[in-house]
C-alpha cells in the first residue's frame, strides 16, 4: 500500500525541483529581457543627457558638435507628421468604413482588399521607400524631395495600422446602436455619421495616434526619398526641403569624429532622448484615450 | 380596429419601397471605395515600381549572374552584380537575432501567460508593446557605440570589427523579443482554460502543462509570431546600415562586417542617382529580392497558421 503512495512522494519532489526550475527559467527569460532593453534606454540616457538644452532645440546643425542642434530637424518631423496626419486620418477612416459597413465580403474585390492591407502591413519599410522614390519624387508625380513626398510616404506606410484600429473601433459598436438609428428612418449614411463614427472616435483617434508613433521613428524610407542631413533652415511648406529628427540621429551616429573633442555621438543620444520623450508622451496619449473613452457596451 | 392597421400598413407598402434613391448616399460609398482603393494602388504601385526598373535592370545584367553570382561590387567598373553575398548576409544577421530573440521572447511570453500574476501581467504587456515601438535607429545607436565597444571588445575580449554581423544580429534580436513575447503571450492566453485544467486533474505538473498541453496547442499563434520576427529582421534597415557595415563579403564569420539587401539600398539611395544609372536600377532589384522573400514568408506564415490552428470552441 505504502509503495505507490511513496512513489508519487518521490516523483513529486523531483517535478517540484523541476517545475521550480522551469519557472525560474521563464522568469529570467523575461528579466533578461527587459534588463537588456533597459540597458539600452539607459544607455542613450548617460550618454545624451548632457546635451540636452533649449540651445540644442534650437540651434542648426553645425560641423562644430558642440553648437549643433536639432531645430530644422525637429521643424521637419513636425511638418511630416502633419502631412502624414492629414492624409492617413480620411484616407484610414474611409476605407475602415467601408470595409466594415459597406462591403459585402463574399465579394472577391472586397475580400482582396483585405488581404492586401494585411500584406501591406508586412512589406519592410525600406521598400515604401523605393516606391515613394519612383512614384512620388520621381516618374508620375515629380514631387521632388520635399516635405509633401516624405510625409505622403509615411503616411502610406502607417495607413495599415489606421485601418486596422478603425475597423476594430467600427466593429466594437454594437448593432442595436444602426439597427434603433435606421428603424428611425436615418439613411445608412447618417447613422453611420451620426451614431457608428461618433462612439468609434476613441479607438480611430488610439490607432492614429499609434500610427504617428511609428511613422515618427522610420529612418529607412526617409533617407530613401531624399530627406536631407545638412540643412540650416526650417520647412516653410509642403515643397520645402527638410530633415527630419532620425535622419538627424542618423547623419551624427555615422559619421565619424573628425577629433575626439568634436565627436557627434552625444548629439545623437540627446536627439533619440527628444524622439524617444514625444513618443513616449504620444503613447501616454493613446493609453490615457482608450482608458478614458473606452465603452463597455 | 387591428386588421385596420395592417390593411393601413400594407397599402403604404409600395410607397416605403419606391423612396427616393439618395444620389447623396451613392455619392458618399463611391467616395469611401476610391479611398479603399489607394491601398490597394499602394500595392499596385509598389509591385510595378520594383518590377519595371527590374527588368530594365535584367536587360543589362543577365538574371543567373545576378542570382548565382557570389561577388557585389556593383558600383565600381566593371562592376560585378551577384546578389549572394547580400542575400547570405542578411540571414547570417536575421540568425543571429533570432537565436537571441526566439528563446527570451518565447520564454517571456510563457512566464507572462502561466505564472505571472495579472496584475505583473498588465503592467508588463504596456510596457513590452512601448518597447516594440521604439526607433530602430536607437537599437543601431545602442549596437555601434555601445554593444561593439563595451560588451564585445571590452566585457568580452572578442576580436570584432567596429562593424560587424554579431553585434548588429544580437542587438537586433533584442529589437525583435517584444515582438515574439507580445504575439506569442496573445497565442498562448488564447488557449482555454480547460484544457490546463483537464491536464492538472490528470495529474500533470504546471512544467508539463506548459510544455506539453499549452504551448502545443498555441504553436500556430507562435509560429506565426517568429515569422513576423523573421519578417521584421530581414526588412530591417537602420541597424544593419549604422552597424554591421557595408562590406559585401561571402561569409559566415560574424566578427567580420557584412551589407544586408538592406543596407545597399539605404546606402545606395542616399546619394541623390541620376535615374536610369545602373545604380539606381540596382537600388530596385535588390528591393525586389527583399520584396519577393518578405512576401514568400508571410504567404508560409498565413498557410500555417491556417493549417495548424486549432479553434476552440
Amino acid at each position: 500500500m505504502s509503495a505507490p503512495g511513496q512513489a508519487i512522494g518521490a516523483a513529486s519532489t523531483s517535478r517540484r525541483v523541476k517545475d521550480l526550475a522551469f519557472r525560474v527559467a521563464m522568469l529570467s527569460c523575461l528579466g533578461l529581457a527587459m534588463l537588456l532593453l533597459g540597458v539600452l534606454i539607459a544607455d542613450v540616457a548617460v550618454d545624451g543627457i548632457g546635451h540636452l538644452s533649449l540651445d540644442f532645440i534650437t540651434s542648426d546643425p553645425s560641423s562644430t558638435a558642440s553648437q549643433a542642434g536639432i531645430q530644422p530637424a525637429l521643424w521637419g518631423t513636425i511638418y511630416l507628421m502633419a502631412v502624414c496626419l492629414l492624409f492617413i486620418v480620411p484616407v484610414g477612416v474611409a476605407t475602415a468604413i467601408y470595409l466594415e459597413e459597406y462591403a459585402d465580403t463574399s465579394k472577391w474585390w472586397n475580400r482582396m482588399i483585405e488581404v492586401n492591407i494585411q500584406n501591406l502591413a508586412a512589406v519592410p519599410s525600406i521598400v515604401y521607400g523605393i516606391l515613394g522614390l519612383a512614384f512620388l519624387v520621381r516618374g508620375p508625380l515629380s514631387l521632388g524631395q520635399v516635405v509633401l513626398s516624405g510625409g505622403l510616404t509615411l503616411g502610406l506606410l502607417v495607413l495599415p495600422v489606421v485601418i486596422i484600429a478603425g475597423r476594430e473601433a467600427i466593429r466594437a459598436v454594437p448593432s442595436s446602436i444602426r439597427e434603433g438609428s435606421m428603424a428611425l428612418g436615418a439613411t445608412q449614411w447618417q447613422t453611420i455619421w451620426r451614431q457608428v463614427l461618433p462612439a468609434a472616435v476613441p479607438g480611430i483617434a488610439t490607432g492614429v495616434i499609434l500610427a504617428l508613433a511609428r511613422a515618427i521613428g522610420e529612418t529607412a524610407p526617409l533617407i530613401v526619398v531624399g530627406a536631407a542631413t545638412f540643412i540650416t533652415f526650417n520647412p516653410d511648406g509642403l515643397a520645402s526641403a527638410y530633415s527630419a529628427m532620425p535622419i538627424q540621429i542618423f547623419d551624427w551616429v555615422s559619421g565619424r569624429p573628425s577629433s575626439p573633442e568634436n565627436d557627434f555621438g552625444p548629439l545623437a543620444a540627446a536627439a533619440i532622448l527628444v524622439l524617444l520623450a514625444l513618443l513616449m508622451s504620444m503613447n501616454a496619449a493613446a493609453i490615457w484615450l482608450r482608458n478614458r473613452y473606452e465603452q463597455k457596451w | 380596429m387591428e386588421a385596420g392597421t395592417a390593411a393601413g400598413a400594407v397599402s403604404r407598402t409600395p410607397v416605403l419601397g419606391a423612396a427616393r434613391r439618395r444620389y447623396g448616399e451613392d455619392l458618399i460609398k463611391g467616395l469611401l471605395v476610391l479611398a479603399s482603393l489607394v491601398s490597394v494602388l499602394t500595392t499596385t504601385g509598389i509591385v510595378i515600381s520594383l518590377l519595371g526598373e527590374t527588368i530594365v535592370f535584367f536587360r543589362d545584367i543577365p538574371i543567373l549572374d545576378y542570382l548565382f553570382g557570389t561577388r557585389w561590387s556593383p558600383l565600381f567598373a566593371p562592376g560585378s552584380f551577384g546578389v549572394i553575398p547580400l542575400v547570405t548576409g542578411t540571414f547570417l544577421i536575421t540568425g543571429i537575432a533570432l537565436l537571441v530573440a526566439v528563446p527570451l521572447g518565447l520564454g517571456a511570453a510563457i512566464y507572462l501567460s502561466e505564472y505571472a500574476r495579472p496584475r505583473t501581467r498588465k503592467l508588463v504587456k504596456p510596457v513590452l508593446e512601448l518597447l516594440a515601438g521604439i526607433p530602430t535607429i536607437v537599437f543601431g545607436y545602442f549596437a555601434l557605440t555601445f554593444f561593439t565597444p563595451e560588451v564585445l571588445r571590452n566585457l568580452l575580449s572578442m576580436k570584432v570589427s567596429i562593424f560587424n554581423a554579431l553585434s548588429a544580429g544580437i542587438v537586433m534580436g533584442f529589437m525583435v523579443i517584444p515582438t515574439i513575447a507580445s504575439i506569442s503571450e496573445d497565442a498562448l492566453r488564447a488557449v482555454p482554460g480547460s484544457l490546463r485544467e483537464g491536464a492538472f486533474g490528470l495529474g500533470a505538473s504546471k512544467l508539463q502543462v506548459s510544455l506539453r498541453v499549452v504551448f502545443p496547442a498555441a504553436l500556430s499563434g507562435i509560429v506565426a509570431a517568429i515569422v513576423l520576427g523573421v519578417s521584421r529582421a530581414v526588412g530591417e534597415t537602420m541597424i544593419v546600415l549604422v552597424a554591421a557595415g557595408q562590406v559585401p563579403n561571402l561569409t559566415a564569420d560574424p566578427t567580420k562586417p557584412v551589407e544586408t539587401m538592406t543596407t545597399f539600398i539605404g546606402a545606395t539611395a542616399k546619394g541623390d542617382l541620376p535615374t536610369g544609372s545602373i545604380e539606381y536600377k540596382t537600388i530596385f532589384a535588390v528591393g525586389t529580392t527583399l520584396f519577393l522573400i518578405t512576401l514568400v514568408m508571410n504567404a508560409l506564415s498565413i498557410r500555417f497558421v491556417r493549417r495548424y490552428r486549432q479553434v476552440y470552441e
